[in-house]
């Protein structure tokens, strides 16, 4: 199958008082038709930053996006997203890719209705007329659940709630039938019981659509229930990659064990969990080892020497590691 | 980590107590960071020193009248010569040297004048925040009434009373100028009051002095002298258009008075009109860049241990 | 491991916020009731969980109880010390002795404070001995929460989430309290540094035999350090029952849909598990629905429900329910549907 996104050797820096921040290393990923794509990490790790240099949305300065390529191939139209211009990134974004941001409120107008909002977009990159986009955006609040679409066409995103919010935040994400979705912590900021709504809605609406989501989140709980494939991220760089059964079975990368481990589980007793001592690496130091050596406790010498790629180690299965936590030794051929 | 050879770890490293030396170097680079915030300071230092040195700069004394030299242009100008290098008034007083001499001017004004009306705006805001209830209300209604007084009207009235001399000046520009600083210590004195850090000194058992004075106070220098630049820029500029510096460098305030209207001396003598302006604009310029600056700068949250 | 004696003693606390406004008069248009007839009790060396979504009023109860907010009404016994009733100056006394773990660890820390005056301050205010003393019980109590000594001089914007939280953890306990409230310590931390923190936390209580009330929204936290979990809703406790009854058996309608929209880091479990999903979200606390604050979103409300209040009532022994359908026998009315 082709790939719909091909992302190589991305770097993004950004250019601090304090000195440079290699935000991104060389991050490497692609993405399937309609799959579900898990991005997890924590702060600092780099999963934000990776989808907002796909799509432009680095602030420049201090960001520089200064490498890679990013290969979009939907079929019908093929291009690297690094390459675009702004303008041409305008279309792509809200037309073939779609957003959804983590704080639905700073990033709706509060000044526009959100009718208004969903159907600015669908006449923009669909070419539709006024009517039509109301039609149809009258009926794409309904798909996301916003009952009295109709009256609510009208409403200011200060008259929703927060989970409400997000399902406009969601409505104009997909308003264009985009063939990706990026969802940025789109759960983070709501209640358990809403967050349960807002992935129940997304998962329809992608069976709907035919979309693939890549859904960034700190939250492998999250991730678990939804994803096809998980990328780990640590210190903007990917280090591992897998199916989701085979991430949670058969974690390979040791920050990927100790991040299981650090989750408390909700049956039975319990045990101490494991926690990953020490703290993230400091992205003011350009990566020439392995952004993990400080807290991993498998650390050997060439760990600190240089820096571990993305490898084969099985079916779909990518790590970032020089040792073989199965084997308990480190990797030969490498 | 045992048995491998570990670079240290991030955060791990021995803590170096900042010195001057380095404390400096890390301002100068927040400055070289900031061009704006760089062009306000180097436009302040020489404020400064224009003030200081005014007798060594300017080549006349500001008064002195020579009638032979009277209307010149500026030194590039034809019929204007490098004696008068921005070239004189009507009575052939040196405008450079009423430039040089009124930044002195200015600078004692605006440096003193928000002093005390940092001080009195301190002390009010202070209580009314700390106090809370009726006191509060009260001395809020009377900022309020106080800022609802035209400022020019006020100060015109209150220094054809008091008479204009420096000293009464920089008492009506503190006196008037102090609500503002009230207003903005009481703000942040609420604010604070709610964070979280005053809520955890409570709950250690700080007693009301302590968070007051350890907690309070501390935090409240960094947003007051950032205004206090504003308000310096700001009482350079009142201070230029009403009274003294007008009066002996541009006759703003006087044009009436000589039955001439500003159009025909800016028509004839735009010189004695522009240069005084410009500097006053500069000045003015320069303590807003200064200002803007200094509240990145003094926000303890944006500073960084790597200096 | 406990001895059964409650240690602290929380009856019918009220904390209503009352709502008043207009112009030039001011007049009372009700009150936010952030808590509404809240009792539970906490055995010495245990942690009651506290948990619930956004606005349920778990951290005005925290702050209630240590009298950082002023109840309306009700009592919170300390050693049998009703604290309601003490002066500001009776109170600063005791203080000491109850401390408190902030959330946000970037707002609780004083930004021009370094860290020996953060945590010596409560040192300081208590009179513990000369600045000598002082400095060399913040180092011992940097190393106790595992921070390295050498940084005391610095500043809390040079740390991270989680040191900063563990400069947080220093200066409760320096005053060596017995009863600790920790109000959501860990929600703004990652992952691998929450493990730390909460680790941390256990073997602190465990070492210096602490009480805790710890106050989160993230359950499978909850679970893992609490022997007993309170579950607030707008204002109220709906249940409350000792961990393992409330993950294996909750009764009540909230308490199951709340604990199975947690999501588990197990892709074959959520794939089998169904969910509650409830509908809506929590209600504005300025407008409380009448009777069952839950009936709104509850998938199993009926008349009763929309009118009269349920009574929090011991339903089975050690298990405190406020719904009208928990019966006695306790078949409750969905079976428990956590994988």
């Amino acid at each position: 199958m082709t790939k719909i996104l091909d992302v190589n050797g991305l770097v993004t820096r950004f250019y601090s008082v304090d000195g440079v921040v290699h935000a991104l290393n060389e991050v490497q990923f692609d993405l399937e038709p309609g799959e579900t794509l898990g991005v997890v990490g924590e702060s600092g790790s780099g999963k934000s930053v990776t989808m907002m240099s796909l799509l432009g949305l680095i602030p420049k300065p201090p960001g520089r996006v200064e490498g890679g390529t990013a290969v979009f191939n939907d079929g019908s139209d093929t291009f690297d997203l690094l390459k675009l211009s702004e303008k041409e990134l305008q279309e792509v974004r809200g037309g073939k890719v779609g957003f959804i941001f983590q704080d639905p409120i700073s990033s709706l107008n509060p000044t526009m209705t959100i009718g208004k909002q969903i159907a600015e977009s669908m006449m923009t990159h669909l070419q539709l007329g006024e009517s039509e986009a109301r039609k149809r955006t009258i009926n794409l609040l309904q798909q996301v659940g916003i009952a009295d679409a109709e009256r609510r066409y009208d409403s200011y995103p200060h008259e929703f709630s927060g989970g409400m919010r997000q399902r406009v935040m969601i409505a104009i994400a997909v308003a264009c039938e985009p063939a990706i979705v990026i969802a940025d912590e789109p759960t983070t900021a709501l209640d358990v019981t809403v967050q349960a709504q807002i992935i129940e809605l997304t998962q329809r609406l992608q069976k709907q659509m035919g979309m693939a989501v890549v859904w960034i989140t700190h939250d492998l709980g999250v991730v678990a229930g939804m994803a096809d494939r998980v990328l780990v991220m640590y210190g903007g760089t990917v280090v591992e990659s897998a199916l989701v059964d085979d991430l949670y079975e058969n974690p390979q990368h040791p920050y990927t064990i100790g991040l299981l481990g650090a989750i408390p589980k909700m049956e039975g007793e319990d045990e101490r969990l494991v926690s990953i001592e020490g703290s993230p690496p400091d992205l003011l130091q350009p990566l020439t080892y392995c952004p993990f050596a400080s807290r991993c406790p498998f650390v050997f010498q060439r760990c600190w020497k240089e820096r571990p790629l993305l490898i084969p180690i099985g079916k779909n299965h990518d790590t970032a590691c020089f040792y073989d936590v199965e084997r308990g030794a480190p990797r030969d051929h490498v | 980590m045992a048995g491998t050879t570990t670079p240290p770890a991030v955060g791990m490293e021995e803590y170096v107590e900042p010195t001057w030396g380095s404390k400096l170097a890390y301002v100068w680079r927040l400055l070289w960071r900031d061009k704006g915030g760089l062009l306000g300071m180097i436009l302040f230092l020489l404020m400064v020193i224009t003030a200081v040195f005014a007798p060594i700069i300017a080549p006349h004394d500001p008064l002195e009248q020579n009638l032979r030299d009277s209307k010149l242009p500026p030194a590039w100008y034809e019929g204007g010569n490098w004696d008068y290098p921005l070239g004189t008034d009507r009575l052939g007083k040196d405008i450079f040297s009423r430039i040089v001499y009124g930044t002195r001017v200015s600078l004692t004004v605006a440096v003193f004048g928000v002093l005390i009306a940092g001080g009195l705006g301190l002390l009010a805001g202070l209580v009314a925040g700390f106090m809370g209830g009726k006191v509060d209300g009260a001395i809020m209604a009377g900022v309020n009434l106080w800022l609802a007084i035209p400022y020019l009207v006020f100060v015109v009235v209150i220094a054809s009373i008091l008479g204009r001399s420096l000293f009464n000046v920089i008492l009506i520009f503190g006196i008037t100028d102090s609500p503002i600083f009230a207003r903005v210590t009481r703000g942040e004195v609420l604010r604070i009051r709610q964070s979280g850090y005053v809520e955890s000194a409570i709950s250690v058992g700080a007693s009301t002095s302590r968070i007051m004075f350890d907690h309070i106070l501390p935090n409240l220098i960094g947003p007051l002298i950032t205004l206090a630049t504003f308000e310096m820029s700001a009482m350079i500029f009142y201070e230029a258009g009403l009274s003294s510096w007008a009066e002996r460098a541009a006759h703003w305030c006087q044009l009436g008075q000589h039955g001439r209207s500003l159009p025909s001396i800016l028509a004839k003598l735009p010189w004695m009109v522009i240069y005084p302006g410009l500097a006053i604009a500069i000045a003015s310029l320069a303590m807003n860049l200064l200002g803007d600056w200094l509240r990145d700068v003094l926000d303890p949250r944006l500073r960084r241990s790597r200096a | 491991m406990s001895n059964e004696q409650p240690i602290v003693r929380v009856e019918n606390l009220k904390k209503y916020f009352p709502i008043s406004g207009g112009f030039l008069f001011n007049r009372h248009h009700g009150a936010v009731k952030a808590v509404d007839d809240v009792s539970f009790t906490i055995n010495r060396g245990e942690t009651l969980g506290l948990v619930g979504e956004s606005g349920c009023g778990k951290s005005t109860t925290g702050r209630a109880v240590l009298q950082l907010h002023k109840p309306t009404a009700g009592h919170v016994y300390f050693k049998d010390i009703d604290l309601t009733t003490l002066n500001t100056a009776q109170l600063r006394e005791l203080r000491p002795q109850v401390q408190m773990i902030f959330q946000d660890s970037v707002a609780s820390l004083n930004p021009r404070h370094s860290v020996n005056k953060i945590i010596g301050e409560p040192l300081r205010i208590n009179n513990a001995g000369s600045e000598r003393e002082v400095h060399s019980r913040v180092i011992e109590l940097m190393e106790l929460v595992g921070l390295n000594p050498r940084w005391s001089k610095r500043f809390p914007h040079e740390f991270s989430g989680g040191q900063r939280q563990r400069i947080n953890i220093a200066r409760a306990l320096a005053l060596n309290p017995s009863f600790v409230v920790c109000d959501e310590p860990i929600s703004a931390l990652d992952v691998s540094i929450q493990a730390q923190v909460v680790n941390l936390l256990k073997e602190l209580q465990e070492q210096l035999g602490l009480t805790y009330l710890f106050i989160a929204h993230d359950l499978s936290m909850v679970r893992h350090i609490s022997h007993k979990v309170a579950v607030m809703y707008l204002g109220k406790v709906m249940e409350l029952t000792d961990r393992t009854t409330l993950f294996e058996r909750p009764l009540h309608p909230y308490s199951q849909s709340l604990i199975s929209a947690v999501p588990l880091p197990n892709p074959k479990l959520e794939r089998k598990r169904r969910r509650i999903i409830l509908q809506g979200e929590v209600p504005s606390p300025l407008k409380a629905p009448s009777g069952c604050v839950f009936h709104t979103r509850c998938p199993l409300a009926y008349d009763r429900c929309r009118t009269e209040v349920p009574e929090y009532r011991e339903v089975r022994p050690g298990q405190f329910v406020a719904c009208h359908l928990a019966d006695r026998d306790g078949s409750s009315i969905i079976p428990a549907q956590i994988a």
